[in-house]
């Protein structure tokens, strides 16, 4: 289509932004369970080497004049039952070290008793986590406060951190996948209501202008209501423009009748052959134009009739021989034969007589016209996956004209600039085959010179 | 390596030098094994004997034709001067004192090291990735035939200690154990007794009031029993008394079965490493000795066997890991040995 350029796919968009959003919400997820994680395994080594001083300054005790301590064995092998880190420790008094490790850093800043305190910080080549507590011994009347300082290095951390990481790099990747494939889906869905109506509008004939109706989900009522309202104004202004064909053509026909009936007078009373030959030109042209109004006439009749189909059983046999009937005087006139190939049986579609009526005429008529004088037209009836209605002429065919564009308004073939016609005679028995949903079918005569048109109707 | 080409030229298996660099730490023996072909040297320091060791030894160089070991004999005090306090340069440390490779771990002085083989060890057999046990010896009873010939040998220490009460005239200067004071190994066993086993002090007191001698080493234990001065040694060290049992008669092995300690003998690379890759490959081959049958008999220490562990149920090997580093706690160990001097030394 012209003038509509693609840009942009609204599924893309929704595809990609909810993957975008999916990613995001990955990497929050994962962020978060390292940050969790990480904590979660920081407050468990945290709460092991509280655990382990506090022990070790329950084990204080005053010794006659000085402080000491037996250091209990479960302090340690508690450590070293969870992970194989390294140890540290140090007990502080008054600035001396009682035992331990000396050049072990200990800091008592804001601390006071029943606290602890957990600092990280780099001791001999590792990175550990350490903890201070502060105990009070009597000794001698005397309270004198011990400092006790445990660190271990973080392997044991680090393992648990790890191994939470992969598992929420799993996750996160899987959840990642999966909600990228329900985007998928997601949009897919989202945009089923509007493939829907755009395929039922693209499914339409030329001539359907009925409203779009039926279920349509919320975002796209403005839309379809736009739609609507256009299909509404464009079948107003159709209607108009043809009524303001036929209205035209219905004035001018009268006047028509007038001036031939006058010119026909007038060729009676002429004597000089030249000047009958003028009369007879002009009464054929006035027959050609009255011809021209009455096909404008049924081509409006056609589009409103169309537009407000009402359905009868109709016999496509008996209408054709009633319209061969019909026309059968215009073809006398130039000793044309009218050969009906017929069968006995009626052929029953649900229709309007009245179009397919017209639909014949128009294309015996175009028939006739274009027949030499004293020749043959076949008419048949038959039955060939679906029926058949078949005019056959021995006039001068289509020429070299594209058959599939005859059958369009006002078109008329390469060769027939001789002879007066409108082109809306193919037009309106394209439309009538359309609106009962069967097709027009042009083609060259196979016998020999000639045309051959036909119209198929589905078999109901 | 001149040092190399020397005993080379004088074709000798074993040498102590003389002529030794000067260090503080106290070295009683030093042996050279010089390379079959090629000029590497790995430079061991250990507290096994080179008895245990030189068929190891052998059977390394035979698979690694190019190195030369240094041995270096010292006992576990010494060592851990030599590594902790000197930073003397070896390549390997083995040590049968567990708390001591332990501590050496701990505090930053050995260097990591995972292969195929050391995989193949039991998780209490490795620690860190830096300390590997290659043996485990129990601490055993060693009874004098001539003694338990018509009594019956106690199985636990509950018939040990009714035994003791009930003949101690008999008993009198005739039970020996470790003295902790200058024996390290003596010192692991018994701090690992007064923690799994409840009477271990009463125990201690039964012998102190028995004026029993105290040892520095197995093997002087093990003649005592053998030549019938002793009844029963206490906390011997099993690996030794069977490799004694050929050609020493006069006594023999008793595990006892309420509980007994298990030492593992362990190997670590210190810091102060030269020839790592001949390093790593003696750990391999160390840790591995459990499918050298013919290694395991010529130099009687019996490999980490975790088979061997399941069958016996008393078997307890001695954890590695921070807990070995609560008896070396200046105060702890000063108060340890305060009971157990209180304990057996009874004027």
């Amino acid at each position: 289509m012209k003038g509509l350029i693609a840009k942009g796919s609204i599924r893309r968009r929704l595809v990609l932004q909810l993957g975008a959003v999916a990613a995001i919400l990955s990497i929050a997820f994962f962020l978060v369970v390292q940050v969790v994680a990480d904590r979660a395994a920081q407050d468990t080594q945290d709460n092991i080497i509280a655990a382990a001083a506090t022990a070790i300054a329950d084990a204080l005790y005053a010794d006659r004049d000085r402080v000491t301590l037996e250091l209990p064995y479960s302090a340690f092998s508690m450590l070293g039952s969870i992970s194989q880190d390294r140890v540290f420790y140090r007990v502080v008094e008054r600035g001396q070290t009682l035992t331990g490790y000396d050049d072990l850093p200990i800091s008592r800043k804001g601390i006071s008793e029943n606290t602890r305190r957990f600092a990280s910080f780099t001791y001999r080549g590792e990175m550990v986590r350490a903890v201070t507590v502060v105990r009070s011994v009597s000794l001698r009347d005397e309270r004198r406060a011990v400092t006790v300082t445990v660190a271990q290095t973080q392997r044991g951390r680090a393992v648990i951190s790890s191994r939470i990481t992969a598992t929420a790099t799993a996750i996160a990747a899987v959840f990642f996948m999966v909600a990228t494939g329900l985007s998928f889906w997601a949009a897919q869905a989202a945009l089923r209501p509007i493939n829907r109506v755009a395929r039922s509008v693209a499914r339409r004939g030329p001539n359907d202008l009925r409203l779009v109706v039926g279920e349509t989900p919320t975002e796209l009522v403005p839309l379809v209501g736009a739609l609507n309202s256009f299909i509404a104004r464009l079948r107003v202004s159709l209607l108009r423009s043809e009524e303001f064909i036929a209205d035209a053509a219905h004035r001018v026909r009268t006047p028509l009748a007038t001036v031939r009936a006058q010119a026909e007078l007038t060729h009676r009373r002429l004597n000089k052959p030249e000047h009958k030959k003028a009369i007879r030109e002009m009464i054929r042209a006035i027959d050609e134009s009255s011809r021209s109004a009455g096909q404008l006439l049924d081509h409006a009749m056609v589009t409103f009739r169309t537009d407000s189909l009402e359905k009868t059983p109709v016999d496509l046999v008996g209408l054709l021989a009633e319209t061969c009937d019909r026309l059968a005087p215009t073809a006398e006139l130039k000793d044309i034969e009218i050969l009906r190939e017929l069968p006995e049986d009626p052929f029953e579609i649900p229709g309007d007589p009245v179009l397919i009526q017209s639909a014949l005429r128009n294309i015996l008529d175009n028939a006739i016209k274009y027949s030499p004088d004293d020749s043959q037209i076949t008419v048949r009836a038959f039955e060939d996956d679906g029926f058949w209605l078949q005019v056959r002429d021995q006039g001068r065919g289509f020429g070299d004209a594209d058959l599939g564009k005859l059958s369009q308004r006002f078109s008329r073939g390469a060769n027939v600039a001789d002879i007066v016609g409108s082109g809306l005679g193919l037009t309106i028995a394209d439309e009538v085959a359309g609106a009962h949903f069967g097709r027009l079918v042009i083609s060259k005569n196979k016998k020999g010179a000639g045309a051959c048109v036909s119209l198929v109707f589905a078999q109901p | 390596m001149c040092i190399s080409r020397f005993c080379a030229a004088l074709g000798a298996v074993a040498l102590i030098l003389a002529a030794f660099p000067v260090s503080a730490f106290e070295v009683e023996e030093r042996h050279f094994f010089p390379a079959i072909a090629g000029d590497e040297v790995l430079r061991i320091i250990s507290t096994a004997d080179e008895d245990a060791f030189e068929p190891i030894i052998r059977a390394y160089q035979a698979q690694n034709p190019a190195v030369a070991v240094d041995y270096t004999i010292a006992s576990s005090t010494e060592v851990m001067r030599a590594i902790y306090d000197e930073g003397a340069a070896f390549d390997l440390v083995i040590s049968s004192a567990m708390d001591l490779q332990t501590k050496l771990a701990n505090d930053g002085f050995a260097l990591a090291y995972t292969s195929a083989q050391t995989e193949t060890l039991p998780d209490w057999a490795i620690w860190r990735d830096q300390v590997f046990s290659f043996t485990q010896e129990p601490a055993v009873l060693v009874v004098s035939e001539a003694f338990f010939a018509e009594i019956g040998v106690p199985k636990n220490r509950r018939d040990l200690i009714n035994l003791l009460r009930r003949e101690s005239a008999w008993f009198k200067g005739r039970v020996g154990t470790y003295d902790v004071r200058t024996s390290g190994l003596g010192y692991l066993f018994a701090t690992q007794d007064s923690r799994n086993i409840e009477s271990y002090w009463r125990l201690t007191e039964l012998m102190g009031g028995l004026k029993s001698p105290l040892y520095c080493c197995s093997s002087d234990m093990i003649r005592d029993v053998a030549s019938g001065k002793l009844a029963f040694a206490y906390n011997v060290l099993g690996s030794y008394a069977a490799s004694r049992l050929p050609e020493t008669k006069g006594f023999h092995i008793v595990e006892l079965e309420d509980f007994t300690s298990v030492m593992l003998r362990t190997v670590l690379m210190p810091v102060s490493v030269e020839n790592q890759s001949a390093a790593h490959r003696m750990i391999d081959f160390l840790v591995t000795m459990k499918d050298r049958p013919d290694l395991v008999a010529a130099s009687g220490l019996p490999p980490v066997d975790e088979a061997a562990l399941d069958a016996n149920t008393a078997m307890r090997p001695i954890r590695l890991g921070p807990g070995l580093l609560v008896f070396l706690d200046r105060l702890k160990r000063d108060r340890f040995l305060e009971n157990w001097e209180n304990s057996i030394v009874q004027d």
